[in-house]
């Protein structure tokens, strides 16, 4: 039951195959047997989520069911959850209660979504691992020596170890779609501004979304059609008409154009991945599709210039965390200048630090115009080398990640290789694009590979559709956890 | 060398907070005061996921301050992050705006008195940004704690940074009420020194006589009432003098200003400053204007002080009284619509520049809440000047009407000061006069007319106030002069 999509969930539901308590209590057995040695999860709510499941149920009974009423799922642990600890996987935020539900969580509730519990993270959702998470370093669960990816490492674990029917993870440079190509399942990364920031807890602000992790793009884009929409307490939340996401599912690929960007599948990229890659992109051929070359030469400034902006926005936004009002507050007395620092030395960690340190550099006088002025310029010329891309095509396709999931202790010590492994996914966050990463085979090993479809702004629907044509062409093996 | 060897050079940095209903990125209340910490919410709290959304009216607020202020509008004005870690900033950054203001370049015309001579200027404005103020610290020495009111943190404020175009402590602090004055016209602005809804940081060096490159600077922070800008700025001018005298350097440096000593301290120098590392604030989208709303924007500024005090001279007031009574927006609305009920602005000016500031100036009324209305004020003016009362009953009738309100007639009843003119009555009364006052009445028919006074007085005390003083005494002489032919 845990293993099926939430379109099958939905049917079972509808047709009282089970019901949405039967449904959670089978999630949180699954949670309870298997989450001791996967680590997805960094808070159960399991007694909310029961009280939940009931009332879905109540709405089911009715007749009145929306699409995600009774459908368990597993959030993010930097997204605000009214009444339940929101840790962003920090000691500095270890007994954070926020008084306030992110918009995405109050248009969950208003369909009656269950939600399972509250996910592990890379800490403040910097990193790719998942192990710099102060309380809950997440595996993988095709290989439990390795990791999930990351950030959302516990939701994409979640959804690969059938630990939830659904995730939300949140996306600044990679931070879904990494992770989901690591764990072996589907995640989105909205188009920016198609989802509502309020209530995440902010990394970089120019760069986050929140979206989607499912077993399926069709599940992804019920998901998408939940949560999506102007938000008045998000200005940059887009106005734009939210349409439905899987409207273009079953259209097939025929005269859609797919571009393969040369450079993303240059050194650094490992030869299973770009294989299994390039396999993919001929599978869309025989669809139908026109393949087309093209290039992004700034390609090679994009981590720079990712990590400045990122790592300089991340600075500033983590400076209320100072002890004084909320989270961790050290217990060396002193002047407010000796509190703080030893709140902040204590309660971040070591990757947060350095990219508070990182940015505060960047920003620094006499320093700003060399690094954060330059990386935006960046950002300018990289929108411009995508949008000169879209007008010879429609997709662009890429390796989600240079590499399969790696070892738990590989990587870690070396920042530098970690931050280039985002090469990637990067460029989407940069021109606030919107991409889809989905299972497109497996290494030697098992390992899952992931390729990301990347499309114009505003047309997840496109990647959706994409992404649900490969499927129907791809048997996924299921972790066997 | 003397301290009026100098010349000194000062510029300021007026903080204004805006009369928006809530807050600059929150919908909370920007009211003043309130319980400690109860107009606050997760946004202006700085609680983690929360993202500021930028106050419409705020943006129009400042918008009006810029054209109150002749200056020109930006029509794309982007917010910056300023980061410092304090705690009466919850973010550690405050959201304001560095190199987009929202106002450019304007100017201010200042008049003013110096030595009995009068004196005009103009100031230029550089610009006018918009910003969120910040919370208040509270510090308890008793128990050595600092607490924090956030109440304040959010408020909108507009930042009026002028070119250093002021050379004494008066053009400084003309400026400072010349711009509050625009403000509160504009209806932006309250500008309550006494509530930190308006205060400055002053800049001030000082150069030679002759000399045409400015000395070095020092910046003193947050003074905050009228008095305490012309004093920092008096007693800067004798420190730098004093160390320039000496030969010695003024240093770059911030300052602080002591009300209580009336010194300035040094808090921090140049190389101390904080690098803000401001940057493009992500979470609040560039303002973009059209042209249509700032010609809204600019229909709706009200009749602004010079053209008051000019109407006020083409009704004949003179320039001194129209400029008493436009000094105070509160006053000056008063007045216009005291016009309203009684169209007769002299008598009116005279009335308020009178008995009413008056009153206000020695604490009696509180000028924002009076119990008594305009038209109740234009009525008893209008009884006054009708000789329905008389020039000092009025007086009595209005302290009636400031300590307990009520309508000026039903008071002159009340306390029998109405002057109802009955020449049935009068004559009536002048015959009892004539005839109980034989004697009198004899002398003056026989030339003596220095009785008249007399008889004048015994009438009135027997009418009580029924007949104003005028018609008693056109009355009598017309009765004695038939007695003498």
């Amino acid at each position: 039951m845990t293993e099926k999509t939430v379109k099958q969930l939905r049917e079972l539901l509808d047709r009282k195959e089970i019901s949405a308590p039967e449904l959670t209590k089978e999630y949180l057995k699954r949670i309870e047997t298997v989450d001791k040695s996967l680590e997805s999860f960094i808070t159960v709510t399991a007694d909310k989520a029961l009280a939940a499941a009931e009332k879905a149920q109540e709405r089911i009974n009715r007749g009145e069911t929306a699409p995600l009423t009774g459908i368990p799922l597993a959030i993010k642990d930097n997204i605000c959850t009214e009444g339940v600890k929101t840790t962003c996987a920090s000691r500095m935020l270890e007994n954070f209660v926020p008084p306030y539900n992110a918009t995405v969580m109050e248009k969950l509730d208003a369909q009656d979504a269950v939600m399972l519990g509250k996910t592990s993270l890379d800490e403040f959702a910097m990193g790719g691992s998942t192990q710099t998470s102060a309380f809950a370093k997440t595996r993988n669960p095709y290989d439990i020596s390795r990791v999930p990816g990351g950030s959302s490492g516990g939701s994409a674990a979640a959804v690969g170890g059938d630990l939830c029917a659904a995730s939300l993870g949140s996306d600044t440079g990679g931070s879904i779609r990494q992770p989901a190509s690591f764990c072996g399942v589907t995640g989105i990364k909205p188009t920016y501004g198609r989802v509502s920031r309020y209530g995440l807890v902010a990394f970089a602000s120019s760069f986050d979304q929140i979206g989607p992790i499912a077993r399926s793009a069709e599940d992804c884009g019920i998901i998408l059609n939940a949560i999506s929409g102007s938000d008045p307490h998000d200005g940059t939340s887009s106005r734009n008409a939210v349409p439905d996401f899987n409207e273009k599912i079953g259209k097939g690929m025929k005269g859609v154009k797919i571009a393969v960007v040369k450079e993303f599948f240059a050194e650094g990229v490992d030869d299973e991945v770009r294989n299994s890659v390039m396999a993919a992109i001929d599978t869309y051929k025989a669809m139908g599709a026109e393949i087309v070359e093209a290039s992004m030469p700034s390609l090679k400034y994009a981590i720079a210039a990712y990590y400045l902006i990122a790592s300089a926005e991340a600075s500033s936004n983590l400076s209320r965390y100072d002890g004084i009002k909320y989270g961790h507050r050290s217990d060396i007395v002193g002047s407010y200048n000796d509190l703080i620092i030893a709140s902040r030395s204590e309660g971040f960690g070591d990757e947060v630090k350095r990219r508070i340190l990182l940015g505060n550099y960047a920003l620094s006088s006499g320093y700003y115009d060399a690094y954060y002025g330059k990386a935006m310029g960046l950002r300018q010329k990289i929108r411009e080398e995508y949008a000169d891309i879209f007008t010879k095509c429609d997709l662009i396709i890429t390796p989600t990640a240079p590499t399969v999931a790696y070892g738990v202790n590989e990587n870690i010590d070396d920042p530098k290789k970690m931050y280039q492994a985002d090469f990637c996914t990067v460029t989407v966050n940069i021109a606030s694009l919107p991409a889809i990463s989905t299972p497109c085979g497996y290494d030697s090993k098992g390992m899952p590979i992931g390729m990301s479809i990347v499309g114009r702004m505003w047309d997840e629907a496109s990647l959706i559709a994409a992404a649900d044509a490969f499927e129907k062409q791809f048997s996924r093996i299921p972790a066997k956890l | 060398m003397a301290v009026s060897d100098y010349i000194p050079v000062i510029g300021l940095e007026i903080h204004s907070e805006l009369l928006t209903n809530s807050k600059v990125f929150c919908t909370c209340s920007a009211e003043f005061g309130g319980e400690k910490n109860t107009r606050c919410c997760p946004v202006c709290s700085g609680l983690p996921g929360t993202l500021p959304v930028i106050n419409r009216r705020a943006v129009e607020f400042a918008i009006k301050a810029g054209y109150a202020l002749g200056c020109g509008i930006n029509k794309f004005s982007v917010w910056d992050r300023k980061n410092y870690f304090y705690p009466d900033l919850p973010k550690a950054y405050q959201i304001s705006e560095l190199n987009l203001p929202i106002c450019l370049a304007g100017e201010v015309p200042i008049e003013y008195e110096e030595n009995g001579e009068k004196k005009s200027k103009v100031i230029r404005i550089n610009h006018i940004h918009l910003e969120e103020d910040a919370g208040k610290l509270v510090h308890d020495d008793l128990n050595g704690v600092s607490l924090c009111d956030y109440n304040r943190c959010g408020v909108p404020l507009v930042e009026i940074v002028t070119e250093p175009d002021m050379r004494s402590p008066e053009e400084a602090r003309v400026l400072v009420e010349t711009i509050a004055l625009l403000l509160q016209y504009a209806g932006v602005s309250d500008c309550k020194m006494e509530e930190g809804s308006i205060r400055a940081d002053v800049n001030i060096s000082l150069m030679r006589k002759g000399d045409t490159k400015f000395g070095t600077r020092a910046e003193i922070k947050n003074v905050n009432s009228l008095k305490s800008i012309y004093r920092t700025i008096e007693y800067e001018i004798k420190r730098q003098a004093q160390i320039l005298d000496r030969g010695g350097e003024i240093v770059q440096e911030t300052r602080r200003f002591d009300a209580n000593k009336g010194e300035t301290k040094s808090m921090r120098s140049k190389e101390d400053a904080h690098d803000y590392k401001y940057f493009p604030d992500p979470d609040i989208k560039q303002v973009n204007l059209r042209d249509e709303d700032l010609e809204r924007l600019r229909a709706e500024l009200p009749e602004m002080p010079r053209e008051r005090t000019a109407k006020y001279i083409g009704f004949g007031i003179p320039e001194k009284e129209a400029k008493i009574i436009v000094s105070d927006k509160v006053i000056s609305d008063f007045f216009e619509d005291a016009l309203k009920t009684y169209d007769n602005p002299k008598s009116l000016v005279n009335f308020i520049n009178g008995e009413i500031l008056r009153r206000i100036n020695l604490g009696e009324i509180d000028k924002t809440a009076p119990r008594y209305s305009p038209a109740e004020v234009a009525k008893l003016v209008q009884m006054s000047d009708t000789e329905k009362v008389s020039k000092n009953d009025a007086k009595e009738i209005f302290r009636e009407m400031a300590e307990k309100g009520g309508d000026p007639e039903e008071i002159a009843k009340a306390r029998g000061m109405l002057i109802v003119t009955d020449t049935g009555k009068v004559l009536e009364v002048i015959d009892q006069v004539i005839a109980s006052n034989e004697k009198a009445v004899g002398q003056y028919v026989g030339g003596d007319v220095k009785v008249f006074g007399f008889l004048m007085g015994q009438c009135s005390k027997a009418l009580r106030g029924a007949a104003t003083p005028k018609v008693i005494k056109e009355e009598l002489e017309k009765k004695l002069k038939s007695l003498c032919d």
